[in-house]
């Protein structure tokens, strides 16, 4: 699995990406987290709201951070 | 009319004579019950607005504004850019991608600016801290000024065809499809968004409320009556600028200057220099310039900082005489 969040650097990216990491390794599933702050790449997933969070290409959420019930289901927890 | 904020004025009476004992009409009595009393009210207030303002987002995404502007020109949109701007929540990180997506959808540059211009100046934690601390007149002309000003401002860099002065990599960018179809959401998850973000606001500006208030509260009770009559008043036609200016580092700390602003018209502060202050604060921010840089040349950043402080200076003016 990839999960993408997708954020020019502000603090509530920073905060997305610790939740998806602490319950990854709560949940113990593995998969590679990666910080994307090229705003040509975010553009192309049409998001115009930071935070947001893109699993195996596709958009989950845009515009805040996600809490930890959400980060389970898409991950198939 | 009826207040329907006298229960809190009664604990904020019962919290200051009877629990803590001051005697009343004493200095110190002034200080802590105004203290007591506006941060209730603003915490009542800002609950109440955020979730209020929060539900009706979750119908105004931008990517439905993006859809609803593109390819219109004309002062409606402006004015529909303006209101649309007023309800989303401004990040500055999101001002860029907010800014990109706009303009590729054919959105013309001076609506954009139509929102970008509202966004900060007009949201919802600042106008629930202005109502409990002004009142509702006051509120509503800081919330009327802020979109026209919103209208306006956009209109005129719409006038000055300034495309070429957007950052060229902007008009290569292709806004990708995958996220132009978001779910629409449930009553229940609509609640809970705007649960959440009544919580996020609070954690976020409690203290600069607490600490705005309590300087306030310390000026209410101790600062000579008409000090600022004196020094900033309607006749001293430079307060009004310099007050635009003292704003601008000010930035992120709204929250905790509407109080004390309150505090200094309590002193003699004319209402349009202290509503202008206010815009200066959150129109204009140098870390919001500093990313809009990104994607904005020198000259068409100079454009939208000059003609939202001429506006702003100018709606400080009009108040103050017709206030």
């Amino acid at each position: 699995m990839k999960i993408e969040i997708l954020g020019t650097g502000c603090s509530k990216c920073k905060k997305t990406k610790e939740t998806i990491e602490r319950v990854l390794k709560q949940s113990g599933v593995e998969a590679e987290v990666i910080k994307v702050e090229d705003i040509e790449k975010i553009m192309n997933y049409g998001v115009m709201v930071t935070p947001a969070v893109v699993i195996d290409g596709d958009v989950k959420l845009a515009g805040k951070v996600p809490d930890e019930k959400d980060i389970r289901k898409w991950i198939g927890q | 009319m009826v207040d329907i904020f006298y229960p809190l004025q009664w604990i904020a009476d019962k919290l200051t004579y009877d629990v803590f004992g001051i005697a009343p009409d004493t200095h110190l009595a002034a200080s802590v019950n105004f203290i007591i009393y506006d941060v209730m009210k603003i915490f009542v207030l800002l609950a109440v607005m955020i979730f209020v303002v929060s539900y009706i987002r979750t119908y105004v995404t931008p990517e439905k504004t993006r859809k609803v502007l593109g390819g219109k020109k004309g002062l409606q949109y402006h004015l529909l850019a303006s209101l649309m701007g007023g309800v989303t929540p401004f990040c500055s990180c999101s001002s860029v991608p907010l800014f990109i997506g706009f303009v590729e959808a054919g959105i013309p540059l001076g609506v954009t600016f139509s929102f970008l211009i509202t966004s900060p100046l007009v949201n919802e934690a600042a106008v629930a801290a202005l109502w409990a601390t002004m009142g509702l007149k006051a509120t509503l002309i800081y919330t009327v000024s802020g979109i026209l000003l919103g209208v306006i401002g956009g209109y005129l860099i719409g006038l000055l065809k300034m495309e070429k002065h957007v950052a060229e990599f902007v008009y290569k960018i292709k806004v990708g499809d995958s996220n132009k179809n978001p779910k629409e959401l449930s009553a229940k998850e609509r609640t809970a968004a705007a649960y959440e973000s009544v919580k996020e606001i609070v954690e976020k500006v409690w203290i600069y409320v607490i600490i705005g208030v309590a300087l306030g509260g310390i000026f209410h009770g101790y600062a000579p009556e008409g000090i600022l009559a004196k020094y900033a008043g309607e006749d001293n036609l430079l307060a009004v600028p310099i007050a635009v200016l003292i704003g601008v580092p000010l930035y992120s700390n709204v929250m905790g200057m509407i109080p004390i602003v309150e505090s200094l018209i309590g002193k003699g502060l004319p209402v349009g220099t202290a509503l202008a202050f206010l815009m200066g604060v959150t129109a204009l921010s140098l870390p919001e310039m500093i990313i809009l840089k990104k994607v904005l040349k020198n000259e068409l950043i100079a454009a939208f900082v000059i003609i939202v402080s001429i506006s702003i200076i100018f709606t400080g003016y009009l108040f103050n005489i017709i206030l």
